[in-house]
């Protein structure tokens, strides 16, 4: 049974649809634009069965990476009944890369692996240069594939304008009714500029690059909120701002120079005493039952609920996010989300 | 100087301790604990969440194991976050979010595990702080407003603890010191209607000094009785032999806490010896290196023969680990780096732990609690009597045989 996108609409190059017949079935089905869970050896980092259920808006299909299951290729063949059911996830919808999109190797050093029983996805390649882009996506598109894998569109934020023109032109080469995936971008204001350019499918290793880190996502993707709310968003908004922009000009060789501004960095002092959920209204395991105060003394004590509790609340909040962009592209305020995203992105 | 309590107040203590059962030919006893936050049925087990967490386990996975009281520890917890902070979060139950009850140490174990970071004296203890090189005088006192601030269910009193392979007039010392500190200890608590101090029975390995200990502070007015200063290095031989003579003397109508033991062998005889209450690091940390608790042992998950055991930890085990994953998953999962595998294994070994506790409190209740005993040792060591000598022997002491 061959997956199907069908699109419900088109909004200046943003697809909002539906991925039908996938699984063994062929009876679930996974709306677009959308992001899939990221593991680590088959489990969601930190987190067990248990723990990994109390979060709200968990994705369809989870992504699996070969590079961390390979070595375990002989206990899979002699167990025979399949990852899904070895890691635990035998209902789960799941993805396999070839690579790990936190400890990458080189894009271009891709070879296609052949999957049994699975959709394979055709991957887009050609680095920086536009005849070779166009080459791969005409050529991949001609095969029969499931869908597309945008590869080696991730990088450092200077030459993002340039693949962001490359990526527009690729997607352009490919058929509208199969999925576009793409890998190593996963930052929400990245993710909406490739939805802005056909792009349909995310990695989610962001929200854990935040948890290793010690921090909490707390941007706001709350397009249309009431008065209140706006004021009380902004004002706390604008204050993260301009601290984290404070804490930027001095630490610039520590590690938090990657912490974007989606984020508070528990370790801080000033959360010592704070005890507010992480971000209010969040109603994730960690914003209901704890305060920044705990996770602030959890993460100085280097204790390991700290990595539990942030990566709970962190994939909660940007599958949050991503809900908040289907909501918006079906109502036709992808706009709003946009300045949104944009006003709290340094 | 406290005034010493009279002996007559003996009736006044609270009676936070309901038997419900008792082994006929053993000491063991089924009972209840009423604690500020809700009953607590014994023999149990203590998990130790040190620094106000369970180690990777979320207040709602412990709570659905059925454990309904673990530790803090007053000297970590005094140092980071410190008790002002945590009495504004509402106590260690408001800070960590736990709605069952919490018992804290009093700080006296640090004396011997950080012993060279501390020196003893009347006055109390004195730490150097290993984060900061800052210095804190843990006294009696001290350690008692800690702990009200904590508001812990259990508190204990500060004790002056030596080392089980210690000899000399330094256990004497420290006994009659203990003493002295219990007194102080109930002098300084401020909130005796909301937290139950427990006292700690020391005397090392001597019998004399350990009577004597027993004598006095059993005059005292505390809710509870905990037996302490063993667990460290001595032989088994002598510890249960400490520990018999412990449960000989201390009222029957109060809980007994024997500190630091948690083996499974240990918790089977130690109840068979009389006792009530149990905390121990062992399962928790022991998880932490990838060994999983069994009824014949535990399994070194992360050791090649387990890479294709597709069995469970143990098939008989309702825990959540048990019931989704198998050996082989979780020896791969712990060759990663994803910390899950920690968890997978922490929430096991304390399900295998209170499922123990359970299963002993049920054949005490139904009046086969020696043959509980014999089947465990069967199963632990292949036959009861291939079971070690020491336990054997204390067993024996207690009427209970295992050939």
């Amino acid at each position: 049974m061959e997956m199907k996108l069908n699109l419900t609409k088109v909004v200046n190059g943003c697809r909002l649809g539906k991925i039908k017949s996938l699984g063994k079935t062929g009876d679930h089905t996974m709306d677009i634009p959308a992001c899939l869970l990221y593991t680590k050896t088959g489990c969601a980092p930190h987190l067990t069965h248990q723990t990994l259920h109390t979060i709200h808006g968990l994705p369809a299909m989870a992504q699996l990476t070969l590079s961390s299951l390979a070595e375990h290729h002989e206990v899979l063949a002699e167990y025979k009944e399949g990852i899904g059911k070895f890691i635990g996830m035998p209902e789960s919808l799941l993805y396999c890369s070839l690579h790990d999109p936190v400890s990458p190797c080189p894009a271009g050093y891709v070879t296609n692996k052949v999957l049994q029983k699975s959709t394979i996805i055709g991957v887009i390649e050609g680095g920086d240069v536009m005849e070779e882009r166009l080459r791969s996506a005409r050529e991949t598109a001609k095969r029969p594939v499931g869908g597309f894998l945008l590869d080696g569109f991730q990088g450092n934020p200077a030459t993002l304008e340039t693949r962001l023109y490359l990526l527009s032109s690729v997607t352009a080469e490919l058929p509208e009714d199969k999925p576009r995936l793409i890998c190593g971008v996963s930052r929400p204001d990245e993710v909406l500029e490739c939805i802005e350019r056909g792009v349909d499918l995310f990695e989610s290793f962001f929200p854990y690059q935040v948890t290793e880190r010690g921090c909490a996502l707390t941007f706001s993707f709350d397009y249309q909120p009431n008065p209140e709310e706006t004021l009380l968003q902004q004002n706390g908004t604008q204050e993260e701002i301009k601290y984290v922009a404070h804490t930027k000009k001095i630490k610039t060789t520590s590690y938090n120079q990657e912490m974007t501004s989606f984020e508070i960095n528990l370790k801080e002092k000033k959360y010592q005493e704070d005890f507010d959920p992480l971000v209010r209204g969040c109603s994730c395991y960690c914003c209901k039952n704890h305060t920044r105060a705990y996770i602030h003394h959890l993460l100085v004590t280097n204790e390991l609920l700290a990595g539990v509790l942030l990566m709970m609340h962190n994939f909660e909040h940007y599958f949050g996010f991503f809900h908040s962009i289907r909501e918006a592209l079906k109502s036709d305020r992808l706009a709003q989300l946009k300045e949104l995203i944009r006003r709290q992105a340094s | 100087m406290a005034a010493a309590v009279s002996p007559t107040s003996l009736e006044s203590a609270p009676r936070i301790m309901r038997l419900v059962a008792e082994c006929s030919r053993s000491r063991a006893r089924a009972g209840e604990l009423r604690l500020p936050h809700g009953p607590v049925a014994t023999p149990v087990f203590m998990p130790v969440g040190t620094q106000a967490t369970m180690k990777g386990i979320t207040a709602e996975q412990l709570d659905a194991l059925g454990c309904r009281i673990c530790l803090g520890n007053t000297y970590h917890l005094g140092l980071r976050p410190g008790p002002e902070l945590i009495q504004k979060a509402h106590g260690l139950h408001g800070f960590m979010n736990w709605p069952h009850n919490l018992l804290t140490d009093s700080g006296g174990f640090q004396m011997v595990s950080l012993v060279s970071l501390s020196e003893v004296t009347e006055e109390g203890v004195r730490f150097r702080s290993p984060y900061d090189g800052d210095e804190t005088l843990l006294s009696p006192e001290k350690s008692v407003e800690i702990q009200n601030a904590l508001g812990s269910d259990i508190i204990m009193q500060l004790d002056d603890v030596v080392s089980s392979t210690v000899t000399g007039p330094r256990v004497e010392e420290a006994m009659y010191r203990s003493i002295r500190w219990l007194d102080r200890c109930i002098a300084a608590h401020r909130r005796p209607d909301k937290q139950n101090l427990f006292a700690i029975i020391q005397g090392g390995l001597d019998a004399d000094l350990r009577a004597t200990c027993l004598e006095e502070m059993t005059k005292r007015d505390v809710p509870g009785f905990a037996i302490g200063g063993l667990s460290g290095g001595e032989s088994k031989g002598q510890f249960w032999r400490m520990v018999a003579l412990s449960t000989s003397r201390l009222p029957k109508d109060k809980p007994r806490y024997l500190m630091g033991v948690g083996y499974a062998t240990d918790l089977v005889v130690c109840v068979a010896l009389g006792c009530d209450m149990f905390d121990c690091v062992f399962p928790t940390r022991t998880a932490r290196f990838g060994s999983a608790l069994v009824p014949t042992g535990n399994l070194q998950l992360k050791k090649k023969q387990y890479e294709k055991d597709f069995l469970p930890i143990d098939s008989d085990c309702a825990c959540p680990t048990c019931q989704k994953h198998s050996r082989a998953f979780l020896h791969a999962l712990l060759h990663s780096d994803n910390t899950a595998a920690l968890h997978h294994l922490t929430v096991h070994n304390i399900a295998y732990q209170l499922q123990l506790m359970s299963a002993m409190r049920a054949s005490i209740v139904e009046k086969r609690f020696p043959d509980f005993v014999r089947d465990f040792m069967g199963t632990m060591y292949g036959d009861p009597t291939l079971c070690p000598t020491w336990a054997t022997e204390a067993l024996a002491s207690v009427g209970i045989t295992l050939s």
